[in-house]
């Protein structure tokens, strides 16, 4: 029989993510993939799998769901209430899923965007190459109940894995390389930007962020007649009424509203996870700075595997882990072990 | 050719600018030409040669590439670029081969296209004149860009020249003509947008599940017929919506 999930319920934005698709931005379809990338290496790490393997990315509400058979599974991302069978799982973490368990994933305690991680990765059909939905492209679906997910075979079995994980899951600064248009907007301007301090928005989805600011917004002259641009994800949109926009993973591949500048890669993963109500700021780095960070970046990811610790299975010590995991959004394996 | 601090606006062209930490932009004109148009397209298909690219598009008047800054620093990358810029003019470049004609049905106003009367009177013309105007107008795809398989066509004629709206529609549906700056775009996904919603089509741009994913090409032309709503309907079931094609020269 074929390896599979059931999904017994499932909250409105839960779809298959990986890294997405590159090569079709002349066709105009924007690479998409996980929010929060970061979340897939970890996931990766935890199940010690490629990163290639594709994940289940939950916007802000989980889902339930049923094994057919022992699987492992991690969880990443926006830590979010998790259990099997009632008993409570430690996020950032690897677990077994038992043949016949039932894991229920609630809604998101900080962050936005939580991951589920199942051992082999999910096995679903692949359009213009990858498996990933692309809601905003019509690719895919969101995943309901009744849906039954297919997984690739999996030989290993190490569980009980943790990551000792920065928070990036209630705002933050986020860091701005200047692009092509970040001249049309005055010296002042963008010296007000770095300086503003901006909520997230509740208006925000895969294609880009709100970031709501007190006073008259940012505009350039003549902003609404601007030729349309290339856009790339981390981009930061103005669209008229001068709110800036940080555009993410199924952001359009181009568009006329002028951009301040683009977020670094590094720093996408907590523009995504920021919730609703998170306090945001923007400051401006050269691009020898953002080239560095991005080395610094990938090193992290490539480390990654090296910080696991084993998972402390003791019940007792369950909720203090998870309490401790609620209030920092970080579990700390080392504390505890 | 030049590398002006971002967004000058006093540059000559071609301009190299960076994009993101990852991108080039290289860019043909200041405002939207038909030379420019061209060029865009023949110096991204001689990309294609140069070391390093990971990925290209173009956009109306540019080139993009993508490339790894830790596998090729900035400076590397722009001197490759500087030495295929000045191998020819290309602004001279011819457009890409196999083009072919559309006539798309649309259906310009009704409750199908709401904002044609707001966009006539930006236009400074009547809704009348501004059907007769827009379904008349033959137009180039320039570029398929911010959804799968959508194009960007021009020029329209002067009066069309409007800017976009200060705030975005939230959503306007597959199939929805929208017009701004002399241009039009016919929408293959719903989604929000800052241009006028003039017309409804009933054509399919993006098929993922097809042989031929996306329907338009750049080079391409298309003429937007007007039709009645009741034609349209019968047209849905067709993924064309009764568009119909002709290979050009």
């Amino acid at each position: 029989m074929t390896r599979a999930l059931s999904v017994i319920s499932a909250g409105p934005s839960v779809t298959v993510q990986d890294l997405g698709r590159t090569g079709f931005l002349a066709f105009g379809l924007s690479r998409g993939g996980a929010v929060d990338r970061l979340a897939i290496a970890e996931g990766a790490a935890l199940l010690g799998q490629p990163v290639t393997h594709a994940a289940l990315e939950m916007a802000g509400m989980g889902a339930v769901f049923e094994a057919h058979e022992d699987l492992r599974i991690a969880l990443t991302g926006a830590p979010m209430r998790a259990q099997i069978d009632g008993q409570p799982l430690v996020w950032h973490a690897s677990h077994l899923l038992p043949k016949g368990a039932r894991l229920s994933i609630g809604p998101a305690i900080s962050g936005v965007y939580g991951y589920l991680h199942l051992g082999g990765g999910i096995d679903s059909p692949r359009l213009l190459g990858a498996p990933s939905a692309h809601l905003t492209a019509g690719l895919g679906k969101a995943i309901k109940a009744g849906d039954t997910l297919p997984l690739a075979a999996d030989d290993a079995t190490r569980v009980g894995q943790v990551l000792d994980v920065a928070d990036r899951f209630s705002g933050g600064t986020l860091r701005v390389v200047p692009s092509l248009q970040t001249g049309l907007f005055a010296q002042e301007q963008r010296d007000l930007f770095g300086s503003s301090s901006f909520v997230r928005d509740t208006r925000g989805n895969r294609m880009g962020v709100r970031m709501a600011c007190d006073g008259p917004g940012f505009a350039v002259e003549g902003g609404l007649n601007v030729v349309s641009e290339v856009i790339v994800p981390g981009d930061i949109q103005v669209t008229g009424d001068g709110t800036p926009f940080v555009l993410l993973a199924e952001s359009q591949t181009t568009g006329g509203y002028p951009r301040i500048g683009t977020v670094l890669p590094c720093d996408l993963p907590l523009a995504g996870q920021a919730p609703a109500g998170a306090r945001i700021g923007f400051r401006f780095v050269d691009l020898a700075e953002a080239i560095d960070l991005e080395r610094k970046f990938r090193l992290h990811i490539e480390g990654v595997p090296r910080q696991l610790e084993p998972l402390i299975r003791d019940p007792a010590l369950m909720r203090d882990l998870m309490s401790y995991n609620f209030i920092s959004g970080v579990t700390d394996g080392k504390t505890e072990a | 050719m030049n590398s002006a601090p971002q967004g000058s606006e006093c540059a000559e062209f071609p301009l190299i600018r960076n994009v993101g930490i990852d991108g080039l932009l290289v860019s043909f004109g200041p405002s939207l030409s038909e030379p420019a148009n061209r060029a865009a397209l023949a110096f991204r298909a001689a990309l294609e040669a140069v070391d390093g690219i990971e990925e290209t598009s173009t956009s109306l008047i540019s080139t993009y590439l993508r490339f790894d800054p830790l596998k090729v620093p900035h400076t590397d990358m722009q001197t490759r670029v500087e030495a295929l810029l000045v191998t020819r003019d290309w602004t001279g470049a011819d457009l890409p081969e196999g083009r072919r004609l559309f006539r798309i049905p649309t259906v310009y106003g009704t409750k199908l296209a709401p904002q044609l009367s707001e966009a006539a009177q930006v236009a400074g013309m009547s809704a009348e004149d501004a059907v007769s105007s827009l379904s008349q107008a033959r137009v180039r795809v320039q570029t398929i860009g911010f959804a799968p398989g959508q194009p960007y066509l021009g020029a329209l004629p002067e009066a069309w020249d409007i800017p976009r709206q200060q705030a975005l529609t939230p959503v306007v549906p597959l199939g929805a003509l929208v017009v701004a700056i002399r241009q039009l775009v016919l929408f293959s996904v719903t989604t929000p947008t800052g241009w006028r919603h003039v017309g409804q089509t009933a054509m399919r741009l993006f098929r993922p599940e097809s042989d031929t994913p996306f329907v338009l090409r750049p080079g391409d032309e298309a003429i937007f017929d007007a039709v009645t709503p009741e034609a349209l309907e019968r047209m849905k079931t067709d993924p064309d919506g009764g568009a119909t094609w002709e290979a050009l020269r």
